[in-house]
This record gives C-alpha cells, structure tokens and sequence, in this order.
C-alpha cells in the first residue's frame, strides 16, 4: 500500500536495526509520547531488538487514558438522560468510570452512538432537533480542529441543540511535567507526529533547550520509530539536545495555521486534570465564553458528578509517566484485564496497559519452538 | 437463581463486569465465549455440542448427518459483494463444510420489521435462491414472523443445514496435531471492512467488496484427492485470531503464524489502518483454515489454488506441541508476540 508498506519494509528495518546498534555505546531512557507509538512499537516488537541499554518508556500520549475519571462520570450521566444523543469515538465506550461504563448505558437503552468524527455528530443534531446531541470531545492537539470546526459550523448554522463535553489536553505542558518531576528518567523524546502535524514543532525547542533534551517528532510506523529512535540516539551520544523532524513527509516546522487559527477562535488555554497525574496549569483547552452554548457542562446541571477516587490498586498514572511498566503493576493481567479493566490504560487502543496484554510478548525460554 | 442452582463443581466463568448483554458480547471474542460457557453449554451439555465445531456430527440410520445453524442481522442488508441473503445461504454451507459435510437442505426463518418494503424482500429471498443454487442445496422448509415497527431492523434471517458426511476423517479441533501446517484459504479482513464502509458511509477510491461465497467445493476437492485434513475453520466473526484461538484451545496446542504469510489487500489494509482495526481480528465470509499434515500441505495448498474461492491460499503458520501461550505471530521484525484473542468488539479509534 502506499504510504504504508515502505514504512514495513523489514530489510530496510534490518539495516536501521544494525545502525542503531553501531551507533549506542552507552545506556539510554527514551519515552515515545503518543499512545500509537507505543502500539506499533509493542505491536511490532521494536523494543526487543535495540541495544540492550535502550529503555523505551510509554508517555501520556493516549487521550483516552488521561480522561480524568470524573470526566467519563460526567460522560455517562449526560449520555443516561432520555433527551440526550450521546455521541463519542468508540474506544472512549469502554472505559470505566466509577459504577460503569458508557457501553452499559447504551446496553440500559442510552441512546450512545460511535460517530468517526465530529461533523457526524452535527449532522446527529441536525437530524434530531427536537434532541439534545452532545459529542465528547476528547484528545490531543490533533482531534481540536475538528471540534472546533464542528463548535463553529454549529454557531454559524444556529444549531442550538449541540453541545461538546470537553476534555481537551495539550503535549508541551504534560512534557514540562514529566521533565520536572523529581523522579524523571527520560533522556530523549519522541514527539507524536500527528499532534505536531498540527501544531508545528517551535513550542518543543524551548523545552529542549532548558532541560537539555533532545525532541524528535516522529511518525507511526515500524520505520518511522526506528528512524526516530536513531536520530535521538545519537543525539544523545553525540551531547546535542535538539529538535529534529523525523516525520518531515507530513509535519512542518509551523503546523497547519488555518487549524491553529481555528483552534484558537473556539477554544482557550485552561489547567486541565490528567486521570492519573493530576491538574497540569495551561495543560487543556476549553471553550471561550462566546462558545459557552456550546458546552454540555455549562449546558447542562452536572454539579452532583464530582471528582472520585480511583481504584486504589491502578498504578495507571505511574505508566503514564514512565514511571512504571505496565507488567510491573500486581493487577496486570489478573484483576485488571481489557474485560475487566481497573483503569483506562488497559482499554484504550492506545493504552500501554492494553498494547502489553494484548501483544504481550513469549517469554524469551518458551521462544525457541517455532 | 444462582441459589436455586445449588453447589456446582464447575467454576462459573463470569461474563465480564456486566449483568446485562452488550454488543460486545456478539462480537466473536472472549466475552462471547464467556456468555457461552456460563449460559449456553451449561444448559444444553451434550457431546455433540462439547465437541465446539461449526456443525455437530449426528448419527441417522448409519449416515453420519452435520447439523448446523446461524442467524444473521447484518446491516445494511446489502452492500458491496453480498446481502444478508448470500450471507445466510454460504454461511450456513460454509459451517457444513467446515465439519466435511456435502451440504444437502436448508430452511430459512425470516423476522421481518412491520414497514419493511415486500421488494427489499423479493430481493433478500432471490440472492439466497441464487447462492443456495451455487452450492447445489434447496431451501427445503422455511417460516415468517413479523415484529412491529422499531423491533427489527428490516429482516433478520436464520438458515439451518443439513449434511452428509461422507468420508472417515474426523475434522475436529480434536485432531489437530502438532506438526499441522496451518493453511489460510486467501487474503483476510474483505467482509469486515466492506461492511463498515457500507454501514459508516466511509468512501474509498473502490469499494471494497464482500468476500461472501461458498467453500465447500474446495473442500471437497481436498477430500477427494485424499488429503488427510485434520481440521477446517471459516473465519467469521473475530477473524483469524479468534478461530486460531478457539482450536489451539480446544486441541491443547499451540500455533505460530507468520505476519508475513498472511494476506490482506492493499484497500483492505488502508481501511484499517484508518480506523484502527487489525485485519487479524477482521471478519470474513468466505475464508477458511485448513489444518493439514506438513507432508500433505504443499499439495493440499496446489488443490486449493484451483479454486477462485481459495486461490489465495498459502501455508501461515504450524501448530506446536506445547500450548501456552496458545497462538504467537512472529512480526516482520522477526519478534514472536501474542495473538491474543479479541476482548469485546474492534471499536474505531480517535486519532
């Protein structure tokens, strides 16, 4: 496929394989930040075949992860309302909140609908006028330009019966926190490609610069992350602490102003609860008050849905900031399972929780037959 | 009702965190497996049934006769390759098949919704007339009932079949061996993904089409040449993982396949990749896995390439002896992970 298998090419793979291995002389922590990353790099086993002195660690990069519990609880008491579509990407239907999830108010007869973008969740309203269509907005950098389009057409069209529920999150400042933890491990970064597609990568030289890491945006694909890996690196071993673009075939250094511009009429930067990790200042977005009709929590009477605590044995906020691996937690695999998850990273598609179960790799003893 | 049950020596699987029936649950994976064993096999326990194959082997007057039946509520009912009638026809055919069965007769049940247009049905019940009619079965007894309007989605359509066994071989999980080639009939994931295009009005540069046909002169043809199949299954719902799963679990073997010998065509792929889904967990209606004698594999491969239903076919993979665990995929890497059966239902991702 284009675009696609020359990024899965093993030769190729093979020959990065053996460069990176010429090039470490000494032990390394990297973290790849974006959840998709860290899929294809369980998926495809990439952590198996470095040097042994290379430590990936698995960043927050998952939106669906660091939904803060009392979010998706927000989630699942709008979606229960008779008046209310609920409209949602479908791995966010999986995750528990704190009595259940929003795949067992669909199943109690809540009108839940997966929808692949949130135009379609307009277009929901439109359809519907005599019902209250609200779309959780939920992600990264990357997901914004189509929430906010949809906010915009919305106003534009006067479609008064759709809202956003918004739980927005930004990458730099979840960096900025991870860098500044006393505990931090992480030498190097790979940047999540698809949010700097969006954004552009001049917000990361920064925090390069002052905490003498090096950044390098990378893409998705087994090649790709290979590749990131390399430049990092040798970043690493030559002393530099750069921005580099590994994903140049999709990311320019400014991003995608017209989005940008789009982003920033719609929403505002706000501190933001990471599920896991807690309130990060300036770590969000959310709606400017001219959009304030268009937000399902100022919308709608929520006050009796406030912050819960979380299973007390789900380390999840530990693996969101590489603090720990997801097999190092004691429920893994046993009382947390993607049938019966403590937490959101053993749901997620891009959960490391799920990516470890799911592609949990054979024990190097019970490799050999074959 | 768990009182009234009383002591039981066999531990109840418990059917994930939920106390009611999800979508999920229909899915093909582990949570449907798990509402089979607590509600299902419990009830109903007979030989026949433990033996988990497609269709069950019952004995009638000396003739060894496959049963087998499937209800289908596929929407929209129809789409690029198929409708719900070419789906009930070969997928019923294709269960008889997996067990070895020629198939022989049908019925049909129809639950139509009140509203439903009597052309839509004129055309549903004509593609099932035309593909019973490519296996060379009849549609042999039948029955209707009609639900109000909003408690059906058009037509939902259950077919029975009958079969004949008419070889020795028993094409159980059961008689899988390790040494078995593991052969896959052709390239995965093309009912899945048209299906969800169709449904979710996502547009590609081609519409990918169904793979929605009959096996069985296939298997037939492995049958007649006298390769010694060991067992046989279509991968439906869950995909190849999930039947690689079921088997490696009921024979207490493990298997290996290998990313690199398992096809997927390039739309396919990219309809995947767009939403998240791995072709391995994709459903099919007109593949199938073909257990095999490694010395009968590249001969069983040759017959099953002279068949445009199969011509794809290509040795993935061998079953090993020790079974935990059960199913591994070697990467284009070269790295051996899990293929872990599917949870719930491939939910399309966020970004």
């Amino acid at each position: 496929m284009k675009f696609l298998d020359e990024y899965r090419d093993p030769e190729a793979a093979r020959r990065l394989v053996e460069a990176t291995w010429r090039l470490v002389t000494r032990p390394w922590t990297i973290m790849e930040v974006c959840g998709g990353q860290t899929h294809a790099i369980v998926r495809h086993g990439i952590d198996e075949v470095l040097p042994a002195g290379v430590t990936l660690l698995h960043g927050p990069g998952c939106p669906v992860c660091v939904t803060p519990l009392e979010k998706i609880d927000r989630a699942i008491a709008l979606a229960s309302r008779p008046d209310v579509i609920f409209c949602s990407f479908g791995d966010m239907l999986r995750v528990p909140g704190s009595e259940r999830d929003l795949l067992s108010v669909k199943a109690a007869g809540g009108d839940v609908r997966i929808v692949y973008s949130p135009l379609d969740a307009l277009q929901v309203a439109v359809e519907n006028p005599g019902r209250q269509v609200i779309f959780f907005a939920v992600g990264f950098e990357t997901t914004a330009p189509g929430n906010a389009m949809a906010v915009f057409q919305a106003r534009r069209a006067g479609v008064s019966n759709f809202s956003l529920l918004v739980s927005h999150v930004l990458v730099p400042p979840a960096l900025e926190a991870i860098l500044g933890s006393p505990d931090c491990r992480v030498q190097g970064f790979l940047a999540a490609g698809h949010v700097c597609a969006v954004m552009g990568f001049t917000e990361y030289l920064p925090i390069a610069t002052r905490y003498r890491v090096p950044i390098v945006v990378t893409g998705f694909e087994p090649l790709d992350i290979l590749q990131g890996l390399y430049l990092c690196l040798k970043q690493l071993e030559e002393g530099r602490a750069e921005v580099e673009n590994q994903y140049a075939r999709v990311v320019s250094e400014q991003g995608n102003r017209p989005a940008q511009a789009l982003v920033a009429e719609v929403f505002g930067v706000v501190p933001r609860a990471w599920r896991g990790i807690g309130e990060i200042p300036g770590s969000g977005l959310g709606l400017r008050d001219e959009y304030a009709d268009f937000d399902a929590e100022r919308r709608f009477d929520l006050a009796s849905v406030g912050p819960r605590p979380e299973p007390a044995e789900c380390i999840a906020g530990l693996v969101l900031q590489g603090l720990k691996k997801p097999h190092e937690c004691g429920a893994f695999g046993s009382r947390c399972t993607p049938e019966h998850p403590l937490g959101a990273t053993m749901v997620s598609s891009e959960g490391a929780c799920a990516a470890y179960f799911r592609h949990r790799r054979v024990a190097a003893g019970q490799a050999g037959t074959r | 009702m768990s009182d009234a049950r009383g002591f039981e020596p066999s531990c109840p699987a418990p059917v994930g965190r939920y106390g009611q029936v999800l979508m999920a649950h229909g899915g093909g994976g582990r949570l449907m497996h798990e509402l089979l064993e607590r509600v299902f096999l419990p009830a109903f326990a007979n030989p026949a049934l433990a033996a988990g194959h497609d269709a069950s082997i019952v004995e009638a007057g000396g003739a060894r006769v496959a049963f087998t039946t499937d209800s289908y509520v596929v929407r929209p009912l129809f789409f690029p390759g198929g409708s719900i009638g070419t789906l009930a026809v070969n997928g019923t055919v294709n269960d008889l098949a997996m067990a070895g069965a020629r198939p022989l007769a049908l019925s049909a049940g129809f639950i139509i919704e009140e509203g439903l247009p009597v052309e839509t049905l004129e055309r549903v019940v004509a593609s099932m007339r035309a593909a019973a009619d490519e296996s060379g079965v009849a549609i042999v007894t039948g029955d209707t009932k009609v639900v109000d309007h909003g408690k059906g989605d058009g037509v939902f359509v259950n077919t029975s079949g009958i079969g004949l066994v008419e070889h020795d071989l028993p094409i159980l999980p059961a008689s899988v061996r390790p040494g078995d080639a593991v052969i896959v009939s052709g390239d995965l994931g093309r009912h899945g993904m048209a299906i969800m295009a169709a449904r979710e009005g996502l547009r590609f540069e081609s519409a990918i089409e169904s793979d929605c046909a009959p096996v069985w002169a296939p298997v037939r043809e492995l049958l007649d040449a006298g390769v010694e199949v060991h067992c046989l299954r279509d991968l439906t719902r869950g995909g190849l993982a999930s039947a690689l799963n079921e088997i490696a679990g009921a024979a207490r073997v493990g298997i290996t396949i290998d990313e690199r010998d398992v096809a997927v065509r390039e739309d396919v792929r990219g309809a995947c990749e767009i939403l998240g889904f791995d072709p391995m967990y994709v459903a099919n209606e007109g593949r199938f896995v073909a257990f095999v004698p490694e010395a009968d594999a590249a001969r069983a491969v040759e017959l099953l390439r002279r068949h445009p239903v199969s011509a794809g076919a290509a040795v993935a993979g061998r079953v090993r002896a020790e079974g935990s665990p059960a199913v591994r995929v070697r990467s284009l890497l070269g790295v051996t992970r899990v293929l872990d059966m599917l949870s719930g239902e491939q939910l399309p991702r966020i970004c």
